[in-house]
């Protein structure tokens, strides 16, 4: 919004303030948003998105991630990824299998930065927050490397990350617009 | 007016609608009198004891009479590994007309319900703008603001229904089966009011809407949905969005499924491209027969279910009955409601209050006459865009068993000889 017409917001703003309500034309906005910039959002927007936008400063591997996973999510997930539930599972399965395939971290999801995405604000899921965007980086690829799609000295960033092609990156149908 | 000039409808008792409307309606109750009730010589009405006595005075906040039954929400039992995660369930078959009260909306949480102290709380809007902005509560509350009433239903809902390798249908009642559908009167901002106040710059598609509980829940919407009907919603049903429904705002996505109408709702950013949450890549989506996955399937389906006379309740005798349930679409309002009471062979046509309902719940009735043998009770829905609720198994034929959401195929409810009503595949 151009100042003039922030102005010109505020001033209808204060002349009906006493019924708490704002009057306004169709061809005018409220404008009671405060401007700010992205800059001032780099902690608040934890959005990571699969063409890396979002994705901080940092780095990790499944090597360094390993101690990371026993301590903080082994506890729900097991050792070795294979969860404690249905919904705890992180490995194995196969799309193309027998049956209901099982679908998980490895046989499902389409994008590396989901995992990233979501362990780093979800998880654990005790202590959502609770790790540093490093160790977020070295849990993610702790898991990747559990299911054999990177190696245990892969060095996952905001550059490689985005690169990883998982298994299931072709399974999905966007249907947004088929309504 | 005698039984016998009630006229039948279709197959196994059902009767015409018109007998609950004028007349009809009399003409009913004479037939109530005649076919099910003796006159008792020796009733004798006197005034009862609390028309004697002055009752307590007003209250600050008021509940429903001791005399109304217990019935509550139906949740599972916590889980350890997720902790405030989890849903509960409208008791459906406990409620009339179409608004479900706030203490018993449905809930799902994916890591508990945030205590959010709104002067803290912050609505961003950020990425491809001309002008983030930052919202806070007080401002929100002097826009203009729409009421409107809409259904939510998670997409999870009825999925006891999918069955599993052939196995029975699951013994439940209408709230355990089906209770992840509720509908209020959502007050609150068009998110077009406030997308157009940031200036969506031109290349921006998709919208990415994150709560602020400890999940920090985010899902993608495109941006002609997001700029269509969507509202940041402040109130349910005239009070304050519950805490549990995403006080102090949450988003209202008309006729989609509940997950996109996201609770607490903290950012809104303006993007080329979906994000692929967690929430719309690992969950929320459709794996069909090919093993390919749709995402994205957000209109809940042309659906419909009885809620009297719905699993594990008991007919006590026979007679008359008014059978009643709701039916609702995400594409629309609903047209028509058919019920059948031999399991699909013959249709009639059910009374509907109100043909207008845009993606808010009806409610459907029609009269009925247990001859006290064997029934199956079923309703199917016809929407303003002209889709027909499928049957189980026609919806399975279509889309397979691997998915898990969005399950809309007829209910069907078995009654036997002893009149006691149980879920059925049929």
């Amino acid at each position: 919004m151009s100042l003039p017409n922030k102005l010109i917001a505020i001033l209808v703003t204060l002349a009906v303030s006493q019924t708490g309500f704002v009057l306004v034309s169709q061809a005018q906005s409220v404008g009671l948003g405060t401007p700010i910039s992205e800059s001032q959002l780099t902690d608040f927007d934890q959005i990571a998105g699969p063409d890396g936008s979002g994705l901080p400063a940092g780095s990790g591997t499944a090597l360094q991630g390993q101690a990371v996973f026993e301590t903080q999510c082994a506890v729900c997930h097991a050792l070795g990824g294979e969860g404690s539930s249905a919904a705890t599972v992180l490995v194995g399965g196969d799309m193309h299998s027998e049956g209901t395939p099982l679908r998980t971290v490895g046989s499902y999801w389409p994008y590396a930065s989901t995992l990233f995405d979501y362990i780093r604000r979800a998880m654990p899921a005790t202590a959502p927050k609770s790790l540093s965007d490093v160790e977020v980086y070295q849990v993610t690829a702790y898991v990747l490397y559990l299911n054999g799609i990177i190696d245990q000295y892969k060095l996952l960033n905001s550059d490689s990350l985005t690169e990883i092609d998982m298994p299931n990156k072709d399974g999905f149908i966007d249907f947004s617009q088929t309504q | 007016m005698t039984d016998k000039e009630l006229e039948t409808a279709a197959g196994n008792g059902l009767i015409n609608r018109r007998h609950l409307l004028g007349l009809g309606l009399a003409g009913m109750g004479a037939a109530v009198a005649n076919s099910a009730l003796a006159a008792d010589a020796s009733m004798r009405l006197e005034i009862p004891a609390w028309s004697k006595t002055p009752g307590p005075g007003v209250s600050d906040y008021g509940g429903r009479s001791s005399y109304a039954g217990q019935f509550q929400r139906m949740s599972g039992a916590p889980n350890p590994t997720y902790p405030g995660g989890g849903a509960s369930r409208s008791p459906l078959q406990h409620l009339q007309g179409t608004i479900t009260p706030n203490g018993l909306h449905f809930e799902r949480h994916h890591a508990g319900v945030p205590d959010i102290d709104p002067s803290q709380h912050k609505l961003v809007i950020n990425g491809l703008v001309r002008q983030p902005l930052v919202f806070s509560y007080e401002d929100l509350l002097k826009y203009p603001m729409v009421s409107k009433i809409y259904f939510l239903e998670c997409s999870g809902n009825s999925g006891a229904l999918w069955g599993a390798n052939g196995a029975d249908a699951p013994d439940g009642t209408a709230q355990s089966i089906h209770g992840l559908v509720s509908c209020a009167e959502w007050t609150g901002i068009p998110l077009s009011t406030l997308l157009d106040e940031s200036g969506v710059e031109p290349e921006a598609r998709w919208i990415a809407a994150v709560g602020a509980d400890a999940a920090s829940m985010g899902r993608s919407i495109p941006l002609d949905r997001a700029m269509d009907d969507v509202l940041v919603a402040l109130y349910q049903n005239g009070e304050p969005v519950r805490p549990e429904q995403g006080y102090p705002m949450r988003l209202l996505v008309p006729g989609c499924e509940g997950n996109i109408s996201v609770k607490w709702l903290t950012q809104v950013k303006l993007t080329r491209e979906p994000s692929h949450f967690r929430d719309e890549t690992s969950k929320y989506t459709d794996t069909q027969p090919d093993r390919l996955s749709r995402q994205f399937t957000f209109p809940m389906g042309t659906k419909s279910l009885i809620t009297t006379p719905s699993g594990q309740m008991t007919l006590n005798r026979p007679g008359l009955y008014q059978i009643t349930g709701i039916a609702w679409s995400g594409r629309g309002s609903i047209r028509r409601v058919e019920v059948s009471a031999d399991g699909g062979q013959t249709w009639a046509d059910a009374l509907l209050d109100d043909q207008h309902s845009h993606k808010a719940l009806a409610r459907f009735r029609i009269p009925w006459r247990w001859s006290g043998g064997s029934a199956i009770l079923q309703s199917r829905a016809t929407d303003s865009q002209g889709n027909i609720q499928p049957t189980r198994t026609g919806l399975i034929n279509e889309v397979g068993l691997l998915g898990r959401y969005h399950f809309h195929g007829i209910q069907s409810w078995g009654v036997n000889s002893a009149g006691e009503v149980r879920n059925v595949f049929a």
